[in-house]
């Protein structure tokens, strides 16, 4: 009997030593994918639903225009405003707002920019408009429409 | 020094190295956000040259689809008030850019270059000629008014591109969610993205809100 018997020596713990080298990894895995929300966003954000959307493919190249109902209206009013960074622009300001982003990229890049409208669904076309006519006298002709997947069909 | 021969040598306990690790991991987890900005593109026209005229349109009016949209958010498709849906007014436009119904030298290579699905889908049409020519001459145009809200903008548009995305993956033989996925950066994919456009420009024409 006892030349069948298991040699009891073996320990069936799993090997755990590793364990800190796998949560690092996944560690790193979020460090480099998270993008740290850098804006305050002070105007209302119900983005419209759609079905056709394109991904951006480079996120280097876009900047966020957001527009929408301010979220204080006892501070901002309740006119639908254009943010962009952390701060109230009029539309006549965008111009300056592209140079300041055409200025962070490279040479080449600066015709490539893509200017990502977020806007809230009640807002009115008036406010866009003006938006966009800011956008061509900048020159920066590339307007994304950020909308939602829209589940439906 | 004969001490030291006997000494362990020196051991930071690493025992507790996998829970820090798990505390900067929930962290991390919880505040990303991975990017998924998503969206409808489009190129808006280059700003008017105070010395040139704005150019003339010379294009018949069977030639154009011409929607409007009015502060009370109500559709005016083709002169007349329109109440149906979103996915009628897409079947509509599928129909008015695939219509041939005079379609010039270019037109007709065009027709030509098409599968059989879709050359029976518009000889069952009728091809009338009271609307477009062929896809090249083909313009979907669109004004909203100052008034009109954004989100009925944003579903015209989805419409107007869901008919040409439909028209474009049938042609080259994908589902709509296989060519809206199409990675244009691969070589492979760019060449059935570009046989497909081809000849069927996305003709839309957003005109300034007034």
């Amino acid at each position: 009997m006892s030349k069948f018997k298991k040699s009891s020596s073996t320990s069936n713990d799993i090997p755990t030593a590793a364990l800190p080298d796998i949560i690092f990894m996944l560690l790193f895995f979020f460090m480099v994918t998270t993008v740290m929300r850098e804006t305050d966003i002070l105007v209302k954000q119900q983005l419209p639903r759609a079905t056709q959307l394109t991904k951006i493919e480079r996120k280097s190249l876009v900047s966020y225009i957001y527009i929408g109902e301010p979220k204080n209206p006892s501070l901002y009013g309740t006119e639908p405003r254009v943010q962009t960074n952390d701060v109230f622009i009029e539309p006549t300001d965008i111009i300056q707002f592209v140079n300041q982003e055409k200025d962070k990229l490279s040479e080449v890049e600066r015709d490539q920019i893509t200017m990502s409208l977020k806007g809230d669904i009640e807002i009115k076309m008036g406010i866009v408009s003006d938006v966009q006519q800011q956008l061509r006298e900048a020159n920066a002709r590339k307007v994304l429409y950020s909308s939602i997947k829209r589940l439906d069909n | 020094m004969a001490r030291s021969k006997n000494r362990k040598p020196a051991e930071v306990s690493s025992g507790s190295m996998a829970d820090i690790a798990f505390l900067l991991l929930i962290f991390f987890l919880v505040t990303t956000t991975i990017a998924n900005d998503k969206g409808i593109l489009i190129s808006l026209p280059p700003k008017p040259d105070p010395n040139e005229p704005p150019p003339v349109v010379e294009k018949n009016d069977k030639n154009i689809y011409a929607i409007l949209a009015n502060s009370q958010d109500k559709l005016l498709v083709e002169s007349e008030p329109y109440e149906g849906t979103m996915e009628e007014l897409t079947e509509d436009i599928k129909k008015f850019v695939l219509n041939f119904g005079k379609p010039g030298e270019e037109g007709v290579a065009v027709y030509n270059s098409l599968p059989s699905s879709l050359k029976s889908y518009i000889n069952s049409n009728g091809r009338d000629p009271a609307s477009s020519d062929d896809p090249i001459e083909a313009v979907v145009s669109f004004k909203a008014n100052r008034g009109t809200t954004y989100e009925l903008y944003i579903n015209v548009l989805d419409a107007v591109y869901k008919a040409y995305d439909e028209i474009y993956a049938e042609r080259a033989g994908l589902t709509v969610e296989e060519w809206l996925t199409l990675d244009k950066s691969k070589d492979a994919q760019r060449e059935i993205y570009a046989q497909a456009r081809e000849g069927i420009g996305r003709n839309i024409s957003i005109a300034e809100p007034n």
